[in-house]
């Protein structure tokens, strides 16, 4: 009777999780059907040949390969700058003593709840007065100065004994030392959670981009999608190849990294939003 | 591993600290000031002002907020529209999430597949999404097929002031439940196993366990990410702006939105900086509301 039961209820699932799919396997259905056919039979899954032409069209009429760099190129160094300073001020707040280390720490924690868009307009100028609208840095530097990672790292470096540091201490460890050489090897899921975090969130950024650059040689994928789409609106089967071009790498990436990602949400429930 | 007089030890050594302190500091605090901390405030100070992009400001005071909340009718416009979003997608991603959290952690097999399979929409982006329901609930796209062929009369899902809000809500719900889904599975897997076994023997059903005993057990997670859920919400941008642009008749056009064209096409800094000040507040309102809520709802193991 159970196992029936769970028989049941997985082809159920199942079929609940085709029908939530439908819309990537119908992209991608669109993406390969030729362009005239797209509206003739709209529910039939295959063209009457694989329209591999569409995916020509969309990647010579946009530069998605520069695109995809930028993507790229932005996420990972996002995430490098990161992960390296919010590591480091972690490590103070939670191990060093200083004069007014509380406060400050709650200066950054109050600084959580507020909405990116309150800061967007005056960092907009302030960009501008340091020359670097439409630049890497614009795109880089100020998304990785948010108090999250530092929230999060001090968490989990709070969660390592003491003893430990104090031991190597004992041991003529300096403070460096016991930072490079044992609080961050042991911090190992923490900080790939906040690495993973970092990139998604710079992978998925839109509305950054779409203020701080104006031009192609600094436009990411969801940006360059979008300005596609500008053009291409209605030419449905190439704008299907264009969203699985920009969705693929992060599908990869997802494959690769899901493990880190799932775990860390489940510790956090705040990363990768 | 303790040693004695260790106390001491490190109370001497607390002065030193301060000179270190600042060197593992001094990367993150210079940029978290100079692009979170100074902006923050600073976006306060344009909210008084009156600020072309370029050209003369001038210090108007509470003028911006006044004119929002009496003069500009679009604004409540636009406040109403937030908070059906806010309400809609927050009560349906809740729902959902759990439901299906509750239903894969159920399986005996397979539940990493199904997890995976639901979540996969939170790393394609809310743009790349929004792409495909624009086709899909498009004129002649598989949804409006579909209705036809039953002989149903097919809404023009993005263009019509009827729809339009409802669309982006199934867009973005498609897109982030598998967040909160994750989250939750956790908080079930979480809950003890001896808990729900006592239950049990105690004669309660499966349902009966579930509300008055797994439930319970896992509220303060619900509510951190009821609590996240809200905030994100209230941001609402990217979809609408990739897919209506605030239409038709503003009927999806929300704060943010409002606060993008605001500065960046009306080059009104101050005004926008106004509108940003808005959306700070309705977030704390509602977070402080949920906050004071919390003590009916919520149990913290003690």
């Amino acid at each position: 009777m159970r196992r029936k039961k769970q028989v049941l209820s997985i082809v159920l699932i199942t079929l609940v999780t085709i029908l939530f799919l439908i819309p990537l396997v119908y992209m991608l259905s669109t993406s390969l059907k030729p362009k005239e056919e797209v509206l003739q039979n709209t529910a039939a899954l295959f063209g009457s040949y694989f329209a591999v032409e569409n995916y020509a069209r969309a990647w010579n009429a946009f530069p998605f390969g520069r695109y995809l760099f930028n993507s790229i190129f932005v996420g990972v160094a996002t995430t490098v700058v990161t992960v390296v300073t919010s590591a480091m001020a972690a490590y103070a707040f939670a191990r060093l003593k200083f004069r007014g280390r509380d406060k400050l720490f709650f200066a950054y924690l109050a600084t959580l709840m507020v909405p990116l868009q309150v800061t967007i307009i005056p960092l907009y100028m302030i960009l501008r007065i340091l020359g670097w609208h439409n630049s890497y840095s614009a795109l880089i530097i100020p998304p990785a100065f948010t108090a999250f990672g530092v929230f999060m790292l001090r968490q989990f470096f709070l969660s390592i004994p003491v003893e430990i540091e104090e031991a190597a201490k004992i041991d003529g460890c300096s403070r460096f030392g016991i930072f490079t050489r044992i609080i961050l090897p042991m911090s190992k899921p923490g900080l790939a959670s906040l690495a993973i975090f970092t990139f998604v969130n710079s992978w998925k950024s839109f509305f950054w981009p779409l203020i701080v650059t104006s031009t192609d040689t600094y436009k990411t994928l969801p940006l360059g999608l979008y300005m596609f789409s500008g053009q291409y609106g209605t030419d449905w089967s190439a704008l299907m190849a264009a969203t699985t071009i920009s969705i693929l790498p992060g599908v990869i990436f997802y494959v690769i990294f899901q493990k880190g990602l799932v775990q860390g949400i489940a510790l956090t429930g705040m990363g990768g939003r | 591993m303790s040693v004695p007089g260790k106390k001491s030890g490190s109370k001497r050594k607390s002065k030193s600290d301060f000179g270190v302190a600042l060197v593992f500091l001094a990367p993150n605090l210079i940029g978290f000031l100079i692009f979170t901390m100074v902006p923050m405030i600073f976006s306060l100070v344009m909210s008084l002002y009156d600020w072309p992009l370029t050209g003369e400001r001038a210090f108007v005071g509470a003028a911006n907020f006044v004119k929002l909340f009496t003069e500009d009718v679009l604004f409540w416009k636009i406040m109403k529209n937030t908070l059906v979003y806010v309400a809609a997608y927050v009560a349906f991603n809740v729902l959902i999430a759990m439901g299906m959290a509750v239903w894969i952690t159920s399986l005996k097999k397979a539940n990493e597949f199904f997890r995976s399979a639901f979540f996969l929409p939170m790393m394609i982006g809310i743009v790349s999404s929004t792409m495909i329901f624009k086709w899909i609930l498009s004129d002649g796209g598989l949804v409006n097929s579909v209705i036809r062929f039953f002989g149903g009369e097919a809404p023009n899902w993005f263009g019509s002031t009827a729809t339009a809000m409802i669309a982006v809500v199934i867009v973005s719900v498609w897109q982030g439940f598998g967040y909160n889904m994750v989250i939750f599975i956790s908080g079930l897997l979480g809950v003890s196993q001896s808990v729900q076994e006592a239950a049990k023997i105690d004669g309660a059903n499966a349902v009966q366990t579930f509300f008055r005993v797994t439930l319970p057990c896992m509220s303060p997670s619900i509510f951190f990410a009821v609590v996240m859920t809200v905030i994100s919400s209230f941001q609402v941008f990217d979809q609408t702006f990739v897919s209506t642009m605030g239409g038709p008749n503003n009927e999806t056009n929300t704060l943010v939105l409002y606060l993008y064209n605001n500065a960046f096409k009306y080059q009104r800094l101050g005004y926008a900086s106004a509108i940003a000040w808005v959306l700070f507040f309705c977030v704390l309102i509602v977070t402080a509301f949920l906050m004071k809520q919390q003590k009916r709802f919520v149990n913290y193991e003690s």
